[in-house]
Parts: C-alpha cells; structure tokens; sequence
C-alpha cells in the first residue's frame, strides 16, 4: 500500500516529537480493524476513533483528517485515543489553520500537516498562546485551579 | 461578587492579544473571511444589517457599578449613546465599527469584563437566576457553581468546535428564573435525602425553530465530580451531534434523535471513563470561589414604607420582591418605560444605575434575562430615595412581569435574520396597554416577542407570545398561547392564522378579554388558558 491515502512526511510542518518521522501505508479505520499488520491509520470525522483502541499497541501513527476547520470531532478523536494511552504519533491534517493549533496541541496532537503551509511566525505565536490553562486536557499541562491550591 | 486573580486576568489578556492579532492577520489578508468569521464570534462581533454588533458577557449576569460605569461609557464613546440588554443576561451594542472592537475588548479587560464566547459555535456565557444570592427561598447561591463552569467552559479546547452553539444555566432554587430547562444544558443544584448538596442535569432544552423542553438525565451528580459530568455531556455532543444541517445541530435534536435514555447511556459511560482522567478541578477550587459570594453586612431596619404616594407605592408593589433578609428587598429597575424599546438604556441611565447599586445594594447589580436590572440588596428603609432618584431618570414603570414588561428580539431594525419588525409592536402594544389602563387588572402576563423563527424573543416561552414571519414580502404575525420559562414550564401554542402588524395588537387585546371575561379567582392567565385551553380564544379571535 502507497502513501496516496495518507500525508507524507514531507507534508509535515510541525512536528513535537523526537523519534523518527512513521512512514507507512496509512489505511482507514475499517481496514485497520479488519487487517492485523497496519501501523498507521487515517480518522475522518465520522470515524469512532475507540474502534482503534484494541490496536493502539501496534500503531506508530494516527492521522485525524479535518476536511473543514469548523469540524470539531477530531479533538474528541484525539483526546480519546491519548487517554487511552496511546503513544504514537497523533497528526492533525487538512484544513489545520493557525488558531486551532494551540486546542489541537492541548487535545493530544503532536504533529501537524495542514493542506496549506502555515506562516511560521505566526504559528510560533499561536503555540505559545497559553501561558497558563484551565482545563485538564491531554497535554498534561497543570490547571490554573492545581495551581492556585499548591 | 468574583473577582479576578492574576490567572483569570492573565487569560482574558491573552484573548485580547490573540485577538488583536487575529484582526491583523484578516487585514493583512493572511485569513480569509470564512475563517476569521468563527474567530470574531467567539469574540462577540456580529455583522447586523447596518453595522457590527458587540455583545459583552456579564457572567451570571453579575457585575458591580465600576464595570456597569463602564458599560454606559462604552456606549458613549463607541456607539450611539445607548447599550441593550439581552435575553442572555449580556448587554450589546449596535453600531460597532469593526476597527474601535480590539480597543472596546481592552477598555473591558481593564474592569475585568470580555465579550468571549458570547457567540460561535462554543460554550457561552453561563447564565444563572437573577435574585441568586438575594432571594429566601434557594437552597445556595448558584453563582460559585456557575463560576467553576465559567472557568471550565472558557477556552475549552476539545470543545471550541462544536456543531452548534451551547448554553447553560444554572440555578439553586425551585423557582426557575433562569428558564433552566430551555438551555442545552439546565443545571439544578439540589440536596439529596442524604443531605448532601449536589447537581441535577437536564440536557436537550432550547427554543429556535424547533423548540424543546430538557428531560432531566441525571438527578444527582455529587459536586465534585460537576465538571466531568458536564464535560461527558459535552463530549457525546461534540462526537455525535448532527453537522450536516445546521438547523438539526443542537443538541436538543441529538437527544430527541437518541431518545434520553440512550444519551444517558453514552453519557454514563463517558462519564465513568472521564473519572478515571481526572479531569475535575481539585475541590479546594470551589471552595476559594464561595466567599465571593459571601452576603453583605446586611443591618436589620425598618421593614415597611410609607405608601402615601401611590406612585411609589405602586412601583413598591410591582416592581420589589422579597429578600432573604427582613430588611432588605430586591429593586427590579424596568427597561421597560412605556412606547420604549424593551432593554435598551442610554449611557447616562447605565451610570446613573451604578452610582445607585454603589450607593444602595452593596456595589452589586444584575442583568434579568427579561432585559430588566436588579438591584439585588436594597435596604427597605432606602426605597423611596432609590425610586425618587430612577424615576427622574425615567427608569421608575412599575411593571414587571406585566404585559408593558415584554420581551422582545431587535428585529428586523437591526438582524440580518429577521424576518419582522419586533420593537414598534412591542413600543405599540405598551403604549395601548397602558392607555386602556387594563394593565394592572390582568397582573402576570408575559409577552415575549421574536422577529423570525430563531426566537431570541422566547416567544415560545410567552404566556403569550407572537411570531414575526414574512408572508410574501409583508411582515406577518403568528399569535400563540401558553408558554411558560418559568418552573411550570411549557410550550405555547400556535392560535391559528396570523396577522398583520395592526391585527396582531388587537388580537393580544381579544386574548386577554378572554381571560378578563373567564377568569376564576387568583387566576394568572396562564392559569386561566390551561384550565379553559385554546378553544375559546380562538373562537373570540377567528369565530366559531
């Protein structure tokens, strides 16, 4: 199988990870539940990504597509497969714009692929928006509310 | 009242910033309409029909004089000298110039008020009942649980992207004055048998064009483990919730769709696993919230006034409600002055109601989601000073909850989505109402207003309500009966035919001759319309 289906590494424009950039035949989630050697894999937003979970040890790389930015399944899809444990590379691709990276990065996201490149200025802003947050999410980040009652 | 510490301060800071650079970037082209629009709204800019609209969150629908000063400058320096207060609990302005919107945020952030989340397609602004705190008869104060919420809700990054947009209301006391179950989430907080306080869901309420009262899904959930609960409601919305049409995006469809039980289902499960994420702030948390809203040192005086002036004594009596406190009663100011526009007040009024809370209610007002201001803490003894002061400043018309206290939408003078005209009919039913002088014999009767089928004027919630459409190019009118916001709450029902903006006033006149003419004692009209049903309104307005 090609990577005609999935991003490349070349599309990668971001990436917060140390380990080598998964190259593999990225397949849709009825084919990875269906076939035994997949390592990575590509949810579209109707996609349940807890299909994925029994499969989670085998997996090097989640792609969630966001066909339109407008589309917020694919943070559930992230936090979900991240509070499952997993360890792999979770990518967002498609319409990835720059005001979405930083909920992106805090749901569990740890690559990016937009369609289009991003200004990298503009990114490096956007990542850093945060200095603090208020919400548990997948990034581990400690809470405004742990703070205050250290 | 909640104030901010440096955290809280921190990120509405960072909003502004994030903001103003978006701004920027659309300017320099690097964003283009379509995705700058989902960006603006999360930062309340609107574009009506002649301008941008501002609309500013009052979280709760709390706020203390400087902020309220604040208000009633802003309407002075960036719009036409006026603000209007909202069916939301929020105050917006009208004729917003897109280049002033990054210098009104930062002018807010500095009375530690915002405008984020009060449109999109995110968690709004949480609303809660307007006598919180105030009022004898509520379990707590409401408030510190909203403020977990607000806190929780703000920035939340799973849930930024939703298919549609979310409210939530939170109240603490039997009487529902918040229309807890038309939000998509009504949160109640209760005690349970074992004493404990806790939080009771309903999910899946809402109005617009396909109205619906929230089933409740959860009678307890203890109170640390509120916002995992919330954040499972949201989760199984968020994945599940139609996208494909915006009309069925709500999750008032998605419960109605799944049936309640099995959205309760998911949601339990979510919820179990969300448990064992720890996603729940640490309790300590609500804890340093409560004292904010600790009561004022309230002083026992006199308990009674003086009614030798009628006029005072009338506004006294209808425009007053009775405080925990023996000494002290809530003061509703109405923004409600006949032939006036239903919330709207001028930037001198909106000063002149800070000096007075700062003055006579411990520094604190409140926005009532029927466009009225409270003053939630008044010493009885100071009530006719309060009144000689609003009444020169023609904020005194004794009418709450009558039928000159209406609800009603901008309308077609200033939304993009109407389809009619909402303020002059609510300006020319006031004004007949009150020159009939029948005002006073019907008592309660709500009349809620809404220019299209969205329904910001909750016209499904009016004892009566109408409905503007457009019948071939002409400004339409549906009249319907029965609805009720409140704990009793309900859903009105369409009389029949429409009428035209003239027909429409007198059909309100022949409903309520109706109820004059069959009334039992003690009656309200609701009362009146569900012991008789629609029959014989009908038959008055369209005959046999």
């Amino acid at each position: 199988m090609g990577n005609d289906f999935g991003t490349s590494p070349d599309d990668v424009q971001f990436r917060f990870r140390d380990d080598e950039v998964a190259d593999h035949g990225t397949v849709t989630v009825d084919a990875c539940c269906d076939q035994t050697n997949a390592t990575a894999v590509r949810i579209e937003p109707g996609d349940d990504a807890r299909a994925l979970l029994p499969f989670l040890d085998r997996l090097a790389l989640v792609e969630v597509n966001f066909p339109t930015f407008g589309d917020g399944r694919g943070y559930s899809a992230a936090r979900i497969l991240r509070e499952a444990g997993y360890q792999g590379e979770l990518r967002a691709v498609g319409d990835v714009l720059i005001d979405q990276l930083s909920h992106m990065r805090r749901c569990g996201f740890d690559a990016f692929a937009p369609d289009k490149r991003l200004d990298e200025d503009d990114a490096a802003k956007a990542f850093a928006t945060w200095d603090n947050v208020y919400q548990s999410a997948a990034d581990g980040r400690k809470t405004i509310q742990e703070l205050r009652h250290e | 009242m909640y104030k901010y510490d440096n955290y809280d301060q921190q990120m509405v800071d960072a909003r502004v910033e994030e903001f103003r650079d978006q701004a920027k970037r659309r300017l320099e082209g690097k964003l283009t309409e379509d995705q700058f629009k989902p960006l603006r709204l999360m930062n309340g800019l609107y574009l009506q029909l002649h301008a941008y609209m501002l609309r500013v969150a009052i979280p709760y629908g709390t706020l203390n004089s400087r902020q309220m000063s604040a208000l009633g400058d802003i309407a002075d320096k960036y719009d036409r000298g006026y603000g209007h207060f909202t069916t939301r609990q929020n105050i917006q302005y009208n004729w917003i110039k897109l280049e002033d919107a990054a210098d009104i945020l930062e002018d807010l952030s500095k009375v530690e008020m915002h405008a984020i989340q009060t449109s999109g397609n995110c968690i709004r602004n949480i609303s809660s009942d307007h006598f919180a705190g105030a009022t004898h008869d509520e379990l707590v104060d409401p408030r510190p649980y909203a403020e977990l919420l607000r806190q929780w809700s703000s920035f939340h990054p799973e849930f930024t992207y939703l298919p549609r947009k979310f409210k939530i209301a939170v109240i603490a006391a039997e009487k529902d004055r918040a229309a807890m179950r038309l939000h998509d989430i009504g949160i109640q907080i209760v005690k349970n048998d074992a004493g404990e306080i806790g939080a009771r869901f309903y999910v899946g309420g809402g109005m617009g064009r396909t109205p619906m009262i929230a089933p409740m899904i959860r009678d307890f959930v203890p109170l640390d483990q509120l916002v995992t609960y919330a954040e499972a409601c949201l989760r199984v919305y968020n994945r599940y919730g139609r996208r494909d049409n915006k009309y069925k995006a709500r999750i008032k469809i998605l419960v109605h769709e799944l049936g309640k039980e099995e959205y309760t289902r998911q949601v339990e499960e979510e919820f179990a696993h969300l448990l064992k994420q720890g996603v729940e702030p640490p309790r300590e948390e609500l804890e340093r919230i409560k004292p904010f809203f600790a009561d004022p040192p309230f002083e026992d005086g006199p308990k009674t006034v003086d009614r030798s002036d009628p006029d005072f004594a009338l506004w006294v009596d209808r425009n007053t409600v009775r405080h925990k406190h023996d000494s002290y009663v809530s003061a509703v100011i109405s923004l409600k002055p006949v032939g006036g526009i239903p919330g709207d007040a001028t930037g001198e009024q909106i000063r002149i109601m800070a000096r007075l809370a700062r003055q006579y209610s411990f520094d604190e007002l409140r926005v009532m989601h029927t466009q009225n201001i409270v003053l939630p803490h008044v010493k009885i003894a100071d009530l006719h000073a309060l009144w000689t002061q609003l009444d020169a400043a023609d904020l005194g018309a004794p009418n709450l909850d009558t039928i000159e206290d209406i609800i009603a939408c901008p309308g077609l003078d200033y939304c993009a989505l109407a389809n009619a005209r909402s303020i002059p009919l609510a300006q020319r039913i006031s004004e007949s109402f009150d020159q009939s002088g029948k005002t006073s014999e019907l008592g309660e009767l709500k009349l809620k207003i809404s220019g299209c089928i969205n329904a910001c004027g909750h016209h499904h919630a009016g004892h009566i309500g109408i409905l503007g459409v457009d019948k071939k190019g002409k400004e339409n009118y549906q009249l319907s009966l029965g609805g009720s916001e409140a704990e009793d709450v309900s859903l009105a029902k369409i009389t029949g035919p429409g009428f035209d903006e003239d027909g429409v006033i007198e059909a309100v006149e022949t409903v309520t001759d109706v109820y004059l003419a069959r009334r039992e004692e003690g009656e309200r009209f609701l009362d009146t319309y569900r012991r008789i049903g629609m029959t014989p309104f009908k038959e008055a307005l369209y005959g046999k």
